[in-house]
């Protein structure tokens, strides 16, 4: 009976967090809204995030797990600070693509 | 039963994933992104790391999804972009092939490299082993507040930091004479 179930491995989590990683990689290469832009971003971290705690628990290490910790912090901030910056700038001016951006002057 | 959380867990993932970034409106698209950190709360569950899992639902989907709707709503910008046409032409080429290549390089050293990995750490204290519902919580406590006690509290200074850098882009600016 336990001899059927297939258990999923470290490797299956390992390969589920390289597609997410690379969907959210494609996503900010090719999309031009600065937010949805964003939101790839946190799609990549989550796919790190996903691959830390994997990690953690085939070295049966509690380390992974923390270091994620730090990441979501890190991420938390990032983010604040990512949409203030846009909010800033769309205040100026309207446009909502990537390429209106492309100049640091206010 | 591992199975059929990790297959339920990656369809909502994958879904999530792909609904972020094909979706034209930004406001399905922040609720694609709930799904796919749902989806990851319940791998990191599935993994017995139930306190993360907490911190990705409460954190993620509960904060920092909710900011990304506010200021989409509050811009205005909740309204399709047109997704059919390209400014330049081999973009979305390159950013495939890109794509594809970086999954290739991934799925090789995962591959070949998860063998390489053997349990060496002290162990995770899990709650299944234990009778203690709040073991991995207090097994990450004791972690963060004695090894990494200094990182801690330096995170505790960049969330000030960006609290207050936040307030002072984003608050309307007085015209100065």
């Amino acid at each position: 009976m336990h001899a059927l179930v297939i258990a999923p491995t470290p490797t299956w989590y390992l390969l589920l967090s390289a597609l997410l990683f690379v969907i959210g990689m494609v996503g900010v290469m090719v999309r031009r809204n600065p937010l949805i832009m964003f939101m790839c971003i946190e799609l990549m971290l989550n796919a790190v995030n996903l691959s830390f705690v994997t990690l953690g628990r085939r070295l049966d290490d509690i380390h992974g797990q923390s270091i994620v910790f730090f990441v979501m912090v890190v991420a938390a901030a990032e983010v604040v600070v990512g949409l203030g910056i846009i909010v800033s700038i769309m205040r100026r001016r309207s446009g909502v693509n990537a390429d209106d951006l492309s100049e640091l002057k206010g | 039963m591992e199975l059929f959380v990790f297959v339920c867990a990656s369809i909502m993932i994958l879904a999530g994933a792909l609904g972020v970034v094909l979706r034209s409106n930004p406001v399905h698209a922040a609720l694609s992104l709930v799904l796919t950190l749902f989806g990851v709360a319940v791998l990191f569950v599935a993994q017995h790391a139930e306190f993360l899992a907490a911190v990705q639902v409460i954190v993620y989907a509960g904060a920092i999804v909710v900011l990304f709707l506010f200021v989409i709503m509050l811009l205005g910008v909740d309204r399709a972009e047109d997704l059919s046409t390209e400014p330049l032409a081999a973009q979305r080429w390159i950013a495939g092939v890109l794509g594809a290549a970086m999954l290739g390089l991934l799925g090789v050293a995962i591959l070949t490299g998860v063998d390489a990995v053997y349990p060496r750490g002290e162990g995770i204290a899990s709650v299944v082993a234990g009778d203690n519902p709040d073991a991995n919580i207090d097994q990450l406590a004791h972690i963060i507040f004695s090894d990494y006690v200094v990182a801690f509290e330096v995170t505790s200074v960049l969330l000030l930091i960006a609290v207050v850098g936040t307030v002072l882009l984003a608050r309307k600016r007085k015209e100065v004479k």
